[in-house]
């Protein structure tokens, strides 16, 4: 359990050490990029989840995640449309895509209960990663006020999956 | 023009409407950007909750006390009728940090 949890947020620190070792303050065609591809790797945890997991709240909650994240994302592309904004992958990205590939090949040996304990104990580490990422690193850095605007609604989505992560995991227990 | 639409609708669908007062009023809440407002909202038994949810996310408004609990679909707007009296603590399912109180009335 400890080991998972901390090879998850070990994954998500990344993000703040990759960002900072650019040396430079994140643009937002590297933002709208890091955001995306955040979102892009819980859809893909939670497809895993669907075909997955045995518990019925955990493949409830997979399926809260994928539709809500492919809301967000779908709104994130609007507006870098509307903005003439192309995403730009990055050192950010790359990490964070990389460490969810191992973790999804990691929680892919798992099976049964073992797999939903460490699907959500995944998602709680994962979104609060990704929450201290965006209040400390993608807010400030995004210029573009309808881009910080969207980073913020995010942000407040994603606290709400980790409360509600939290409370799928409590109930495992 | 709405409103007038969703009363003639309570009617109708309600036969029973004769035992609640006649003086039952809608009243709006709204789910913008993850926040419910009013936070605090009252009413009386009989009234009628206009839900809308102006986001592009699915809500629900869930009383922690299993008196209601309604799904809004993202850009919907979803009315119930209050059944009971008291104060209801209600929350986001999906969101739990979408929080807000409905005192009814009897």
């Amino acid at each position: 359990m400890f080991v998972r949890l901390s090879i998850a947020v070990a994954a998500l620190s990344l993000l703040s050490s990759a960002a900072l070792a650019q040396g430079a303050k994140l643009t937002d065609p590297q933002i709208a990029h890091i955001a995306y591809t955040a979102g892009v790797i819980d859809i893909n945890a939670a497809k895993q989840a669907d075909s997955k997991a045995s518990n019925k709240e955990i493949k409830a909650f997979a399926k809260d995640m994928e539709r809500d994240h492919e809301a967000v994302n779908k709104q994130a592309l609007d507006l870098v449309k509307k903005l003439k904004v192309t995403p730009e992958d990055n050192d950010t990205s790359k990490a964070l895509s990389k460490q969810a590939t191992d973790k999804l090949a990691e929680l892919a040996k798992l099976k049964g209960a073992d797999y939903d304990k460490a699907y959500i104990a995944n998602e709680v580490a994962y979104h609060k990663a990704v929450n201290s990422a965006l209040e400390t690193q993608l807010i400030p850095s995004a210029s573009n006020p309808e881009l910080k605007g969207l980073l913020q609604t995010g942000l407040k989505i994603f606290q709400g999956h980790q409360q509600h992560a939290e409370h799928v995991a409590a109930s495992l227990k | 023009m709405r409103l007038g639409h969703h009363l003639a609708m309570f009617v109708l669908l309600t036969p029973g409407a004769m035992a609640v007062p006649a003086h039952a009023a809608t009243i709006q809440i709204v789910m913008e950007n993850l926040v419910v407002s009013p936070a605090e909202a009252s009413a009386k038994v009989g009234d009628t909750i206009e839900w809308v949810n102006k986001d592009i996310l699915a809500h629900t408004a869930t009383a922690k006390n299993g008196d209601f609990d309604v799904a809004i679909a993202p850009k919907t707007t979803v009315t119930s009728v209050l059944q009971k009296a008291g104060t209801v603590e209600y929350y986001c399912r999906y969101h739990p940090n979408m929080k807000a109180v409905l005192t009814i009335a009897p």
